[in-house]
């Protein structure tokens, strides 16, 4: 100890200190951060990311480069996470059939091992988002009312307040939220695909996106309360209903009326 | 009778042998509706589908005023913040204000209170519906000329408060959608030179959204703007009466009769009976369509514009020309005036194009009077393609309006058909100048060829299909002659003529007269003129020697 204290004003003490300092915060919020970051489902073997790095090569390299390093036609996939290639790939956005505004949704092109494959590869490239597990899924545990508070305030600006979907700027689009799959919904706010922004946990927060997805799939199970929904586009849909169906039968009615004189 | 009562002890008063005839009789000697009835029941409604449209805005604005009074029995106009405790689970625990978690009372937790909601809001689009369709057939049929102008007005008049009433309706329940709306309406108001942002203050009490806008539009739409609308009404019926219905021509129809049946009793049955078909058809609609659904949009916060923000479709065309108004191309359109005034032209050129459509509308019996000197009185319409100029100006009018009535749902019509919204906001910029110009040029051509379609069927009669033989070999189609019922509808329409510009009393021609020559020109140079009956004799004699032919062949084709 006598070492020490004799060092203690040594030149370069203040930067040992600052160091330790960085250190210690650093790893508490690293600590604090990743209990806070919904637990991988998925445990990797070496055989999933070899396998993985084979479809890979085969199906994904021609845009994002034999190494995932990306090319002019493809972003780099360093980083992207496992959750990012779930979601790209069981949507069938991924392999893109062709370049546009915006990677479409098909059918998927690989089935759920083969999927788990690519992911653990690109998992492997570097660390990112995660597949999240069952329990972040659980719409039981969820709260609907809460979930509608940061749907409205972070998520109906471009997927309508029912989640039908909108349109952005020149020809690409937020989809239509009805129907999609629990997991596709949070690992798409966990990894921002295509315009969309990356809603981290710092943002909102594991127990919030469950939320999200606890008031989508409300929406999605409760009938619409007044009748037929007219595809939930609101003053738009409703004015070419009355337009054509309703205009038709008054159309119609004053026909008949008018026919019975002579 | 007032004749009998007067004269004592000459005629014994009438006695009515029944128990209603009775009643009917003490009433009638007590406030004197007879005459009144009488007369009324005596006015005479010529019979046409296109006639009842007029009536079926009138049935939607009573709807609208008994489904809207049992709205106003639970309806809290306050912005006072709550906490929702109703049954919408999504809603639970939110804070809002009191208008709008009354209006998911209404819809969630009072009996019955969702079908009146949504009945209401269907009748508000109805009504609208039926006013522009109402001012259509005015319009394409020449029921605006005199002496109906002023009332043409007050229908102009009963289409902006019918705006109003829908507008300041859409906006009481404070979701965010109705928010969005207002939020424009604060932005037109900013967009006032000089006192644009007094202005906003005034409307909002303070800076929007304050605290009470949603009081003064409540007393805005359920008494100030029907009290005008019913007025109006009032005037615009008064006003029907005086001048008598207007009729399409045909046999024994004048400009001085009326040929129909009268109000009493066929007339009032089929109206009575048409309020409760039209009631019928919206309930029906209200019971199996959901409309506006607020839950969805959650309480108003100045923050979100949710995807898809539309106003309800009578409202359309004004966010369409904001829409598709260029806010920085090919140069910003924020002008600043020597640094003294901002004039903000993104925002006020759109107003600009809204107020064209407007002032066209109201003053458009003044401006066709103007082109075609015509100041006769007209109770017997046109039909639309007797009327070329007319007919083609009044489409361009509905594609300007359609244009930018479309615009305002272009974020729409791009994801459906997968678009570029871009490209769709592009097309309708092009469409706005052009599209009415294009549609002006094809509709009165349209009306010139359907004119002389008519013209060829007077004179050569209907096609019947059958193709005959002549003896020397040529064929023909035999054309069966009209009757004279419907021969007198093709032919019976005024032979409107070029009026060139004239001179005024001091012998000039002056530039407005000129003006009115070319626009004369443009009316009427290519006219198809009616049959006249020396045309229809000549086209008859030649038929007559066709089937004249025919028939002397008839024994000797029979061989082959």
């Amino acid at each position: 100890m006598k070492a020490l204290s004799q060092k203690r004003r040594h030149p370069l003490a203040l930067l040992a200190l600052l160091v330790c300092a960085l250190l210690l915060t650093g790893g508490l919020y690293a600590v604090a951060t990743t209990t806070n970051q919904a637990k991988a489902a998925e445990n990797y073997t070496a055989s999933d990311v070899d396998e993985g790095s084979k479809l890979f090569i085969s199906n994904c390299s021609t845009c994002h480069g034999m190494n995932g390093e990306g090319s002019d036609s493809g972003p780099s996939l360093v980083g992207v996470g496992a959750a990012s290639v779930d979601f790209q790939v069981s949507t069938g956005r991924m392999p893109m059939q062709m370049q546009g505004p915006q990677a479409q949704v098909k059918p998927a092109q690989f089935n759920e091992e083969q999927t788990r494959q690519l992911a653990a590869y690109v998992a492997s490239l570097g660390a990112g988002p995660e597949v999240p597990d069952e329990e972040s899924l659980d719409v039981s545990q969820g709260d609907a009312a809460n979930g509608a508070k940061v749907f409205l305030a972070n998520c109906a600006m471009c997927h309508n307040a029912a989640g039908a979907g909108g349109a952005l700027t020149r020809g690409k689009y937020a989809p239509s939220l009805m129907g999609v799959d629990e997991k596709q919904i949070y690992e798409a706010m966990q990894t921002g695909p295509q315009n969309m922004p990356v809603f981290n946990d710092a943002n909102i927060t594991p127990d919030e996106k469950r939320d999200v997805i606890t008031y989508l799939k409300t929406m999605e199970n409760n009938t619409d309360p007044g009748g037929f929904g007219l595809g939930s586009l609101g003053p738009v849909s409703e004015g070419l209903f009355i337009w054509t169906i309703g205009l038709l039968i008054i159309i119609g009615f004053a026909v008949w009326l008018t026919s019975r004189s002579a | 009778m007032s004749a009998s009562t007067t004269t004592q002890g000459n005629t014994a008063e009438y006695q009515a042998d029944t128990n209603v005839g009775k009643i009917a009789n003490f009433v009638d000697t007590r406030v004197g509706l007879s005459p009144i009835i009488k007369e009324f029941g005596r006015k005479i409604f010529p019979d046409h589908w296109s006639f009842m449209f007029g009536e079926v805005a009138l049935y939607c604005f009573i709807i609208l005023l008994l489904s809207g009074t049992f709205l106003a029995f639970w309806f809290d106009p306050t912005m006072v913040t709550t906490e929702y405790t109703g049954s919408y689970v999504p809603m639970q625990g939110v804070e809002m204000s009191a208008a709008y978690a009354s209006s998911l009372n209404i819809s969630f937790d009072i009996r019955g209170g969702l079908f009146l909601r949504q009945l209401h809001h269907w009748a508000a689009l109805l009504f609208s519906v039926a006013i522009m369709v109402h001012m259509a057939r005015i319009f394409f049929t020449g029921a605006f000329r005199r002496p109906r102008e002023l009332n043409w007005v007050v229908g102009c008049l009963l289409f902006v408060m019918a705006l109003v009433a829908g507008f300041s309706g859409y906006s009481l329940p404070d979701d965010v959608l109705s928010g969005n709306g207002l939020r424009i309406v604060d932005g037109l108001a900013r967009s006032v030179p000089l006192v644009g942002a007094y202005i906003s203050m005034l409307i909002f009490g303070g800076e929007f959204p304050g605290h009470g806008i949603i009081g003064r539009l409540y007393i805005v739409h359920v008494f100030i703007v029907p009290m005008i609308i019913l007025a109006l009404v009032v005037v615009h019926l008064f006003m029907v009466v005086v001048h008598k219905h207007t009729q399409f021509p045909g046999p024994g129809r004048t400009e001085n009769n009326v040929v129909g049946f009268p109000v009493g009793p066929v007339y009032a049955a089929k109206a009575g009976g048409f309020f409760f078909i039209v009631f019928g058809v919206l309930a029906a609609i209200a019971a199996t369509v959901q409309i506006n659904a607020i839950w969805n949009y959650g309480p108003y916060d100045p923050s979100p514009v949710q995807a898809g923000s539309q106003p309800d479709w009578y409202m359309l065309w004004t966010d369409g020309a904001l829409r598709i108004m260029p806010g920085n191309w090919p140069f910003t359109w924020e002008w600043d005036l020597f640094g003294l005034v901002t004039l903000p032209m993104a925002i006020l050129l759109p107003i600009v194009a809204l107020t064209v459509f407007i002032i066209g509308m109201f003053t458009w019996p003044w401006i066709e009077r103007w082109v075609t000197k015509d100041n006769r009185v007209h109770n017997i319409l046109d039909r639309p393609r007797n009327a070329p100029a007319r007919t083609g100006l009044g489409v361009a009018a509905m594609v300007y309006y359609g244009v930018l009535m479309i615009a305002a749902t272009g974020d729409l019509i791009a994801t459906h058909f997968h678009l570029a919204v871009n490209d769709v906001i592009y097309l309708l910029r092009f469409l706005f100048f052009f599209g009415p110009i294009i549609a002006f040029i094809i509709t009165r051509r349209v009306c010139l060829a359907l004119q002389r379609k008519d013209r060829e069927i007077v004179l050569h009669g209907r096609e019947t299909g059958r193709v005959q033989q002549l003896p020397h070999g040529e064929f023909i189609e035999v054309h069966e002659p009209l009757d004279e019922y419907r021969r007198y509808k093709l032919v019976a329409f005024e032979d409107n003529q070029v009026l060139p510009a004239q001179q005024d009393a001091k012998g000039k021609v002056t530039g407005s007269e000129k003006l009115r020559g070319r626009l004369s020109r443009l009316f009427f140079e290519d006219r198809v003129a009616p049959v006249t009956p020396a045309e229809l004799d000549a086209a008859h004699h030649e038929h007559a020697h066709d089937v004249h032919e025919l028939e002397s062949a008839g024994s000797s084709s029979s061989g082959h």
